[in-house]
């Protein structure tokens, strides 16, 4: 308990510290969920982000026309129970979109919830370890950022079949060298402070330390990088699916949805902008939450010493 | 500072050789360069073992890695095995991909850096202005765009404004699809418009994604300076605001971005895939989409090669920035 | 320079100095009511906790606050106002009528510029001369705080000096345009014991030379007795008591004062406790009614919670203030820092007794042992 209130005890600034004695302490977890709901912006966001994602689940249910119905003409204006009209396969626009949306969400936290996974236990051994552990560690994240990200997802994902899952793996797979930095750096800094000498001095192993001292302490870092890279991934899989070189049907995603109809972006607008639109809500959501979350657990970022 | 240099080269000679060697294993794993011919009718299983040798196939990884490696670095980089490439030879290909990309992408990253630069400064030193919540949202946005869609409407709307010159009877000025075959005219008025009119599409679709990280990084480190103790020091010494803040706190802010431009060209340069793409350039990126969906292991891995050593020469171009820039690095 | 001074005449004065800085949670009154004189040559020890308003007080002076903090009351440097000046206005007193020595030499120079560079651009500032002769004045600069080979030190960078030496780079920054004023910000804190002597002897050499006043904000009263002339002790962003070093050390005429003085190692203190104050200073959002020490005094009476005392003068050697309602009951105590002293904390006995015992305990250890306990316990 004392070591979770370590990293934070100090962030609240003069003022804050003054407080406890006027209220009683409250529990850092609330002082940060409070925090984080003051942030307009940030709650704004993940309603939206919420809505977006229930709407694409549960909207399907209720229209007219299923994505891979192909009856309807090709190209339809919208209107006529098609409310953004249908593609040149004559498939129901708006059912394509909630389903791309439903896929490219599904990749995104696929693969931040995996790299951050694989980055926070790389990162924060290798800080912990130090040694030769931790140089070997950080030349394999070398090795990983040698080469651009993209050329090497692009050639396993058309190796394998560009399912969804085949893309979230492979962007995860090339995605976790950022926040192993990040940790490891934490974890040097927080591996010489007290309370871990103190317990690797009463006999605590590696992963008791690395589990109950180093993670719970970089919950902050580790959660902000973990949002922000839920938006990195929703644009990576965009840019890949755009060229060609990802997620291919029956799977689909809200970048092979810009794949299919840029070319109608002066005819057709609203072919073209509706998933360009959702795109940029997924991820521009997410950065303001990722924001509020910063501002939450470290609000000296923000605020100018007085 | 030199020694700094060396050693940190030497680092990267081990890290280059492991990751080709990686990469080959991933390359040759990723699919069968005859897979082509051996559902082509009239080609005989004769035929495709026989070309099998010819590429080595019958070998172990290892011998055929040592092949690839000592070939390379004698300067025959192989030809192209792909249906359709005429077996054109790898180091053509990827020579003049890098030189046009480069071209594209040094100048839409430094027009970036210097704007992002700019911005950053300002909405440091007047933070919490209205200048700065617009930068600020601008650079969320420019962050939340799928570049793909960005260079389709920049494509988009460059046309129309073409078909508008024309409409007008002037001159098409905007190039929407590559580089002009026959340079760029002759006399200086022709090669500014020509040459203006070739890169600003593909430039404006480049530069947001690093205009927007360039600022916020730049605004970032510019708070933090501002903030430091020796820029209390040079207020307390009676300078100006002007000097206070393009001498004491610009100059230490622009250590950080100064290297995360090195690092960021090295990186993009195999990233300019989506615009060299929409723009119809034959860059980098072109030749990657090409040779992963027509599976050519030549090409592949010469492509990896050098951007690899693209992106170790930035890193290293990155540190000397940094040794130069901060006399506190120099002696190390 | 000195010549157009009248020793008499106060080169600052500052009246009923108030800052305030509105934030989300409130107003912050980090100063409230501060005013004082400093006549030349004069050295004025400004002690407290921190968050007391003691460097908020000195950047006001050098009008260095943040635009968003309200500044009313009046600072007056040899008759002219320097409150409500512009950034601009003010520039040709910063540095070069009065200067600042900051807490932290490790960050209180640039580190991408020459030690040199620095000291010189501070005098071009101010004076009209090549940058040659600038130059020479920055190594001359260098040489009068007492940093060997001045001419060679000159050229390099900050990381390439030690703490001690980078402090005398501060102070050379800081006396190079002959100010009348030097405020010097706890210039010693960051620095280890033996070298916060040389640079207390450093700035004291400097008064003798160029008759500056100084103004030395500290929490170490060790360096208040040793070389100021005048004390002013601040809590909750205002003064409450005032004096002379004799007068406010040894006739403490306000709780605060007694408590801040019992909670100071002191070799002198040997065999007796500490008695530090209980509790936290208050937040400067929400300053409790009446006297704003009330919640840990005490002295505390009805009246204290009623309403905040004056600054009254209450006699002494030269002039003595004090702001307490009880200053005169506080007068009755023959040794009011037992006033302090709290059955909870520590051993009672056995501390002194051992410590009479043996001579040779090392003594420090366990008065520093004993206040980090009764931190810990407040």
């Amino acid at each position: 308990m004392a070591n979770a209130t370590q990293t934070a005890g100090d962030g609240g600034g003069a003022v804050a510290v003054r407080h406890e004695f006027d209220a009683k302490a409250r529990s850092q977890t609330s002082i940060i969920l409070g925090r984080f709901v003051r942030h307009r912006l940030a709650m704004v966001s993940l309603a939206v982000l919420v809505l977006l994602a229930v709407a694409s689940f549960v909207v399907p249910m209720f229209l007219k026309f299923s994505y891979a119905d192909t009856r309807a003409g090709s190209y339809l204006r919208p209107g006529g129970g098609h409310l953004l009209g249908t593609d040149q396969l004559g498939r129901d626009a708006f059912a394509q979109l909630l389903r791309g949306t439903q896929f490219s969400l599904a990749i995104a936290f696929t693969v931040a919830i995996s790299s951050t996974i694989v980055g926070v236990l790389i990162g924060a051994v290798a800080g912990y370890l130090k040694g030769l552990v931790d140089s070997s560690l950080m030349r394999l994240v070398d090795l990983f950022l040698i080469v651009p990200q993209i050329a090497l997802t692009a050639l396993l994902v058309h190796a394998f079949a560009p399912s969804w899952y085949i893309v979230a793996a492979v962007l995860a797979l090339f995605n976790w060298m950022q926040i192993a930095r990040i940790t490891r750096g934490e974890a040097l800094s927080l591996s010489a402070r007290e309370f871990v000498e103190a317990s690797r001095a009463s006999g605590g192993g590696t992963w008791h330390i690395v589990f109950k001292h180093l993670i719970p302490n970089m919950i902050g870092t580790i959660t902000v990088n973990a949002t922000l890279s839920v938006s990195t991934a929703v644009l990576t899989e965009a840019a890949l699916s755009f060229i060609g070189l990802g997620v291919q049907l029956p799977d689909t995603s809200l970048g092979l949805i810009v794949q299919d109809n840029y070319t109608q972006v002066l005819l057709r607008p609203w072919l073209f902008w509706g998933p360009f639109l959702a795109i940029v809500a997924i991820s521009m959501t997410i950065s303001f939450i990722g924001d509020g979350l910063r501002d939450a657990f470290d609000p000296r970022q923000t605020k100018v010493r007085a | 500072m030199f020694q700094y240099l060396i050693r940190r080269l030497l680092i990267s000679i081990p890290i280059l050789l492991i990751g080709s060697f990686l990469v080959f294993i991933l390359v040759a794993s990723a699919g069968d360069p005859l897979a082509g011919l051996r559902t082509k009718p009239g080609v005989t299983a004769q035929q495709i073992h026989s070309l099998s040798v010819q590429l080595g196939l019958d070998h172990s990884i290892l011998v055929r890695y040592w092949d690839w490696l000592t070939s390379f670095l004698r300067g025959d980089w192989g030809t192209s095995v792909a249906l359709g490439e005429a077996q054109s030879p790898v180091f053509t290909t990827v020579s003049s991909a890098l030189w046009v990309t480069m071209r594209l992408v040094i100048g839409a990253e430094l027009i970036a850096l210097v704007l992002g630069i700019g911005v950053g400064v300002f909405s440091a030193v007047r933070q919490y202005s209205i200048f700065d919540y617009l930068m600020t949202s601008v650079a969320f946005l420019m962050f939340s765009m799928p570049i793909a869609c960005v260079a389709v409407v920049v494509k988009n709307y460059g046309i129309q404004f073409n078909d508008l010159l024309q409409s007008l009877h002037l001159k098409r000025w905007l190039t929407t699809a590559g580089p002009p075959p026959g340079g760029f005219g002759s006399n200086l008025g022709q090669v500014i418009v020509s040459y203006s009119g070739t890169f600003l599409l593909p430039t404006i679709s480049l530069m947001t994604i690093s205009f927007a990280a360039y600022s916020r990084f730049q605004r970032a480190s510019m708070l933090e300076t501002l903030n430091a103790d020796y820029v209390r020091t040079a207020r307390a010494k009676g300078l100006s605001q002007s000097r206070v803040i393009f001498r004491h706190a610009m100059r230490n802010a622009l250590i950080p971005v100064s290297t995360l431009f090195a690092l960021n060209i090295g990186a993009i340069i195999g990233g300019a895939i989506i615009t060299e793409r929409v723009f119809g350039w034959n860059g980098m990126g072109t030749v990657l989409v090409k040779a992963v969906s027509n599976y050519d292991p030549p090409t592949l891995m010469g492509w990896f090669a050098v951007t690899a050593t693209v992106v170790v020469v930035f890193n290293l171009i990155s540190d000397l920035l940094y040794g130069l820039l901060d006399p506190r690095i120099r002696l190390g | 320079m000195t010549e157009t001074i009248d020793p008499n005449e106060p080169l600052l004065r500052v009246a009923d100095l108030t800052v305030e800085f509105p934030t989300d949670d409130g107003v912050v009154h980090a100063v409230r009511d501060l005013s004082f004189d400093l006549k030349p040559r004069e050295v004025l020890g400004v002690v407290g906790e921190s968050g007391s308003g003691k460097s908020v007080s000195s950047m006001a002076i050098l009008g260095l606050l943040p635009r968003s903090a309200r500044i009313s009351g009046s600072i007056s440097y040899r008759g002219q106002e320097l409150n409500g000046l512009s950034y601009n206005e003010m520039r040709k007193f910063r540095g070069n009528s009065v200067s600042m020595i900051f807490q932290d030499p490790m960050t209180s120079l640039n580190p991408v510029f020459t030690v040199g560079a620095q000291l010189s651009e501070a005098y071009l500032e101010h004076h009209k001369v090549s940058k040659k002769a600038a130059w020479a004045k920055a190594v001359e600069a260098l040489e009068q705080v007492g940093i060997p080979q001045p001419d060679r030190r000159a050229k390099q960078y900050p990381h390439e000096f030690s703490g001690g030496m980078r402090q005398r780079v501060v102070i050379a920054m800081a006396i190079i345009n002959d100010p009348d004023v030097i405020i010097a910000d706890e210039p010693t804190t960051a620095l280890d014991v033996t070298v916060q002597a040389q640079i207390l002897e450093t700035l004291l050499r400097i008064r003798d030379d160029t008759n500056a006043a100084i103004i030395m904000i500290t929490h170490d009263l060790g360096v208040v007795a040793g070389m100021v002339d005048k004390v002013q002790v601040m809590y909750a962003g205002t003064v409450v008591e005032a004096g002379t070093v004799d007068d406010v050390f040894d006739a403490p005429r306000m709780p605060y004062t007694v408590g801040l003085l019992g909670s100071n190692p002191d070799p002198s203190l040997i065999g007796q406790k500490l008695t530090p104050i209980s509790g936290a200073p208050p937040s400067l959002v929400n300053l409790p009614t009446g006297c704003a020490f009330s919640p840990r005094c005490p002295l505390v009476a009805p009246v204290c919670h009623e309403s905040e005392p004056d600054l009254l003068e209450i006699g002494g050697a030269v002039v003595h203030h004090s702001r307490c309602h009880r200053w005169n009951d506080l007068a009755g105590y023959e040794d009011p820092k037992k006033l302090f002293a709290r059955k909870e904390i520590g051993a009672e006995e056995p501390l002194a007794a051992l410590l009479i015992d043996n001579p040779e305990v090392v003594v420090e250890e366990h008065l520093a042992d004993s206040g980090d306990k009764k931190e810990a316990a407040s």
